[in-house]
């Protein structure tokens, strides 16, 4: 076979590589989600995180609108500190609540963003002060355990 | 202490082999400059070990990926969650099966006749005679063949994952009929760009050295007779898949142990 033949079989296979590459980044994993919007971070204090990730979703009204960028534990407060990158054309007033929701019944878990009525708007650095924690089923059957049990004591 | 001594020689043998084994590689290494000088010769290798092995690894890729959709089905249906065979099949795939399985096939259809080839050209004097007129055969026929087999096999094992994917696609949605929707946004959702395909990729990059630096190895030392030759191919296969095995549970562990 003459060079330029074995060249041009070479080329299309490098191709097909690069082709199946792009087809498992993109429409196999979540390449595609990555934003390159340019983003703002703040921060938002839990008392429980429970299994939210870095990269999880930041939702408003089920929309994304950012991502989770870091999660870190403050051992002064004995809080977890969650840095929340948010896409720059995304405003929010600054008494936001952030609260972890779970998709579906066992799904992934994420942040969601719930719109106060300040006029200030956040910015960057900013802290988000209303949060709620992830719901711990654990916690609520013990709760829901414990919460039945004193009832039936005031019975008697 | 017969029985001690032969453990101890057994042991010293090995300890040899490896020995010889890694200098071998530093041997490839020192003289990859010639890629520079050559590329010609690395696409040749490139085409005659990539090129070829494409369709073994089109149609492995394709049905293991029907298989993982039919059977990963059986099972998720009994808990309802149909929708995760997508998840399934691409997790599966892109962490352990593409590389691994392509791996193996390799080590089975390039790895054997890069060391049949050496051989043989160690057994027809080739080697001494390039030696006798002053070019290096290390350098001339080793290399190439050497950054071929590394070039070719992420390539491979990217196609094996490719086509394992739409293998699983199409049993999962075409021929059972669960939800596209579903398969592709639930498979997106859990595979990561960095922590599964990357890896995926970078434990390819190293199979492919292990495989193709066993079988050049294997062919350099074999002994230059027909028996020495055949012995030397089926050591290429039996020390390629085992080194590979072995060295993906190390990579596993260290990939996705967290």
């Amino acid at each position: 076979m003459s060079n330029q033949k074995v060249d041009v079989w070479v080329g299309l296979f490098v191709m097909l590589g690069i082709v199946a590459l792009l087809f498992l980044a993109l429409r196999a994993g979540n390449l595609s989600s990555f934003s390159l919007a340019d983003t703002y971070a703040v921060q938002a204090r839990f008392d429980n995180i429970g299994g939210l990730k870095v990269r999880a979703p930041v939702k408003s009204a089920g929309v994304v609108v950012g991502r989770v960028a870091d999660i870190q534990f403050d051992d002064q407060i004995y809080k977890a500190v969650v840095t929340v990158n948010l896409e720059r054309n995304f405003e929010f007033p600054a008494d936001t609540s952030a609260s972890i929701l779970t998709s579906g019944l066992l799904g992934e878990q994420y942040i969601g963003l719930d719109a106060g009525g300040d006029d200030r708007m956040l910015v960057a650095g900013d802290a988000i002060t209303l949060t709620q924690s992830a719901i711990v089923l654990e916690q609520l059957i013990s709760q829901f355990l414990y919460g039945s049990a004193e009832r039936e004591g005031a019975v008697d | 202490m017969n029985a001690l001594a032969a453990v101890g020689r057994f042991t010293l043998e090995k300890l040899v082999v490896l020995g010889q084994v890694a200098r071998f590689f530093g041997m490839l290494v020192a003289r990859l400059g010639i890629v520079v000088k050559r590329p010609r010769l690395v696409i040749q290798q490139v085409h005659f070990i990539g090129n070829h092995s494409l369709l073994i690894i089109l149609v492995s890729g394709l049905f293991v990926g029907f298989v993982l959709g039919l059977q990963g089905y059986y099972t998720l249906n009994r808990y309802g969650s149909e929708e995760a065979l997508g998840l399934l099949v691409a997790l599966s795939l892109v962490r352990e099966l593409g590389p691994v399985v392509t791996a193996l096939l390799f080590a089975g259809r390039a790895g054997t006749s890069l060391t049949a080839e050496i051989g043989l050209m160690k057994a027809g004097e080739q080697l001494s005679a390039m030696e006798v007129m002053g070019v290096d055969p290390i350098r001339r026929v080793l290399v190439p063949r050497f950054l071929g087999g590394i070039i070719a096999m992420p390539i491979l094992a990217a196609v094996f994952s490719m086509m394992g994917i739409l293998g699983g696609w199409f049993v999962g949605v075409v021929l059972i009929g669960i939800d596209t929707g579903a398969f592709w946004s639930q498979m997106q959702n859990g595979v990561d760009v960095f922590n599964d395909v990357l890896n995926g990729v970078i434990k390819s990059v190293v199979f492919g050295v292990a495989v193709t630096l066993i079988a050049l190895y294997e062919g350099w030392h074999c002994r230059p007779t027909p028996e020495g030759v055949s012995r030397a191919t089926t050591r290429t296969v039996v020390a390629g898949s085992l080194v590979v095995l072995g060295l993906d549970f190390v990579l596993t562990a260290i990939m996705f142990s967290h």
